[in-house]
């Protein structure tokens, strides 16, 4: 058996320090939001030149006056993805046609335009917000009526650890955030509730069953316990994402990279803040018994 | 209990039969009907573009709210009432009366049966609502009047639209409402949507007037550019002596004479009497064409005009010519549309997005079931037999349903095969643990089922929260990923709990004395 429980204190604070600089990152380094929060274009490029690079388009972009241009290779050497501010020229993307056209000859392949205007941004950061809102809130309640208040704070808490450590690790690294990470991250809360939930399960099935254990090491028996499943899960998770994030393709990158970290912390934080929790509240045998008695 | 009937096991075989046709009919024609299915591909996997388009109000209210501004002083004409200081400020009207007429207006306006203000009974609430302020009168929209009009201006702008893109002939566009002043755009397989774009973006709204020299033209007049810019702006009447709505036909044609494309017509019955009219009495006029609030050409009339036809000519080229005669055949929107939001994927990028993602689904897939087998020998086979057939069952729903798979969705499946496998380790785990204690092989695996129920019931209750969330938050391929990973919860519980459960007590019936089964 791993005893978990001697390092509860040191996780503890671990988990609060990362929890602390990432509310910090957040809110003084930010998110880097793509082009569907933030409003803009983005365009996919394939050349068919491979002397063509990101400097050279760049300049040739930066004369078109687009504003802020960024240029970047997306995936291999003639692949690349630019992204500009909200524009109000309703024309803009066949300019820049006719303008690389003009520079480079007919070499460009215009794979995937987008273009999302600030009304409709807008509304896609309200709409994320909220769905992410409304998980946890869902989470909470169904959590709530499944289990004891303490183990409803331990799992909470646990969801709220791995989402913010999640953004915050994205808002460090400069990770954009679109679309597919809101997918991503509540992704993330259903596994990081499943988790926990499979390990709360059993230790609300160890309480009833031994009266003189302490909730210290009736954690840790309980997590021992489970702790084949717990890996067993993860890793073979952990293969499908690592099979989405490599093969995937560029455009599901962010998103699996998001579950990669997601997955890690949601298995982390089941056992060392869901549980954690219930040896702060001092959770006994009583706790359940009496929920038990009063249904 | 750890026993299935005959019966049981016929369905369980059957269905998974069933599926396995169903999934496979993606791959080859069926000639049966039912069976000829497949899954539909989102736009990011066949290329296509979404166009979100908004409906601009603002002008159509501005006219509505003009327009009322004549409705009112005939109406209050005809009744003896004088209405003094008409002002049209944006979309709002103000006006005064006499003192002893005040009473009236106000109740003409409030009066349910009133003509000059419709009452919609079932909002409880006028068109216009009207206010007073230091004997001035205030007439704009109400909030129901705004939202009946905008539906009003959204039916015909869809239908409108619908027709543009119909005649361009893209394959099985989708075309539907958002809200009450949006439309949403489906083009799958569209490679180019510059043309169809800037189709979208005319309102087409054609109007013929003729050319004044003085501003006292007794309907007013304005000053209008030249599409082209190729001769001075001119002064243009506000009379409209025909618009587009006379139209019955435009048709591309290249003049004989002058070899220039131009634009020929046909006008309606009334149109072309109208239009005999203005050229018979207009002889050595020019007469403006205009589009869009700019002239496209204003030809000097040279002759009467009785046939009802005519052509449009302003140095077009084939294509613009084709596009014009597209738009005055399909008719004028109710309104200005803006595009809101614009996605687009090239087919490549979209055949490169599936071999990606059916390579990372096969690489996924291969690496879950290879641990697994190495976990669990024999169980592993077991639970590795479910998950390919939990796929098919995935797919098969999918196809039956005719869902649309996209990107994410994809990514979606290749999640539920990393997590599928959680509900059978949960058993088996907790077999593991019942033996520990247990000797009966079949009472083991009995409890160890019953056991391990409520956690795998939390455990996917909670991903199915979060996918439901998602579906319904979610627009475009965020969609399909919760769609996916939504049916693989249903699909993992079934094949976890009819078809491993029916292999497991298969095997463990066989291996009732074997001792370490697991």
């Amino acid at each position: 058996m791993i005893a978990f429980n001697k390092y509860y204190n040191q996780f503890n604070i671990l988990s609060i320090s990362l929890v602390v600089i990432s509310l910090f990152l957040l809110t003084f380094k930010g998110l880097n939001f793509g082009i569907d929060f933030k409003g803009g274009t983005l365009i996919e490029l394939r050349s068919t030149d491979s002397k063509i690079n990101v400097s050279s388009l760049r300049d040739n972009l930066n004369s078109m006056n687009l504003g802020d241009v960024s240029v970047k290779n997306f995936g291999n050497e003639t692949d690349f993805l630019i992204k500009f501010e909200i524009n109000n020229n309703k024309n803009i993307i066949e300019e820049i046609k006719s303008n690389l056209d003009k520079s480079f000859g007919n070499t460009f392949d215009f794979r995937r335009v987008e273009n999302v205007g600030p009304k409709v941004s807008a509304e896609l950061l309200k709409s994320g917000v909220i769905a992410i809102a409304v998980a946890l809130t869902l989470m909470l309640i169904y959590i709530w009526i499944r289990f004891e208040w303490q183990f409803s704070l331990g799992a909470i808490l646990a969801l709220f650890h791995d989402v913010l450590v999640t953004l915050g690790l994205f808002s460090l690294l400069g990770l954009e955030i679109n679309l597919s990470i809101i997918a991503a991250v509540l992704t993330i809360v259903g596994y990081s509730m499943n988790d926990t939930v499979v390990i709360f399960d059993r230790v609300r099935e160890n309480l009833r069953k031994y009266s003189d254990i302490k909730i210290y090491d009736l954690t840790n028996i309980s997590i021992n316990e489970t702790l084949s499943r717990t890996l067993i899960t993860s890793i073979t998770t952990l293969l499908a994402l690592l099979s989405i994030f490599f093969f995937g393709g560029e455009i599901l990158k962010g998103f699996s990279l998001a579950m990669i970290f997601g997955v890690i912390f949601g298995t982390y934080s089941s056992i060392y803040i869901a549980n954690t929790v219930l040896v702060r509240l001092r959770v006994s045998q009583k706790t359940v018994l009496r929920e038990d008695e009063s249904n | 209990m750890l026993y299935f009937s005959k019966f049981r096991i016929i369905s369980v075989i059957l269905i998974s039969l069933f599926f396995i046709l169903i999934a496979s009919s993606n791959l080859f024609k069926f000639e049966n009907n039912l069976l000829n299915k497949k899954i539909n591909l989102g736009l990011d996997l066949q290329g296509g573009s979404y166009l979100l388009l908004e409906i601009d109000n603002n002008p159509v209210i501005e006219q509505k709210i003009q327009n009322f501004s004549i409705t009112i002083r005939n109406y209050f004409k005809d009744k003896n009432i004088r209405i003094k200081n008409l002002k049209i400020l944006g979309q709002k009207l103000s006006f005064s009366v006499d003192e002893n007429f005040k009473q009236t207006i106000l109740d003409t306006f409030n009066d349910e049966e009133s003509e000059l203000n419709p009452y919609y009974p079932r909002f409880k609430s006028h068109q216009l609502d009207i206010t007073e302020e230091n004997n001035i009168f205030f007439v704009n929209y109400s909030t129901q009047g705004i939202v009946k009009l905008k539906t009003s201006s959204q039916d015909q702008a869809l239908e409108i639209v619908r027709r543009r893109i119909d005649e361009i002939g893209t394959n099985e566009p989708n075309i539907l409402k958002r809200g009450n002043d949006r439309i949403l755009v489906e083009l799958p397989g569209l490679d180019d949507p510059m043309r169809i774009k800037s189709l979208l973006g005319k309102t087409a709204n054609l109007t013929f007037r003729f050319v004044t020299n003085n501003d006292q033209d007794s309907f007013g007049a304005e000053k209008l550019s030249y599409e082209d810019e190729s001769e001075e702006d001119a002064l243009v009447s506000k009379r409209i002596i025909l618009s587009g709505d006379n139209l019955l036909d435009a048709q591309p044609r290249m003049d004989s004479e002058t070899n220039e494309t131009v634009v020929t017509f046909t006008l309606d019955r009334v149109g072309a009497k109208r239009f005999g009219k203005a050229t018979s009495t207009g002889i050595g006029k020019q007469l403006a064409i205009v589009l869009d609030g700019k002239i496209i050409s204003a030809p000097v009339i040279r002759d009467t005009i009785a046939s009802g036809s005519g052509q449009i000519s302003g140095g077009f080229t084939f294509q613009s010519a084709t596009d014009l005669a597209l738009l005055l055949r399909s008719g004028a929107l109710p309104a200005p549309l803006n595009i809101i939001e614009e996605r687009t994927v090239g087919p490549d990028l979209g055949q490169d997005s599936i071999n990606a993602g059916m390579i990372a689904l096969a690489i996924g897939f291969v690496l879950v079931i290879v641990f697994i087998f190495v976990k669990y020998k024999i169980f592993g086979l077991i639970t590795n037999i479910t998950l390919i057939l939990n796929l098919f069952l995935l797919i098969g729903i999918l196809t039956i349903f005719e869902a649309t798979l996209t990107l994410p969705g994809i990514a979606g499946i290749i999640l539920t095969v990393g997590m599928a496998v959680d509900a059978n380790v949960l058993i088996f785990e907790r077999i593991k643990e019942e033996l520990k204690n247990e000797k009966n092989n079949l009472i083991a695996f009995d409890s160890g089922y019953t056991k391990s129920r409520t956690a795998i019931l939390d455990a996917n209750i909670t991903t199915l929260l979060a996918a439901i969330i998602l579906f319904f938050m979610g627009s475009g391929p965020i969609k399909g990923f919760s769609l996916t990973l939504g049916i693989g919860i249903f699909t993992t519980l079934f094949s976890v709990y009819f078809i491993a459960r029916l292999l497991t007590v298969l095997y463990v019936y066989r291996n009732k004395e074997k001792e370490g089964l697991i």
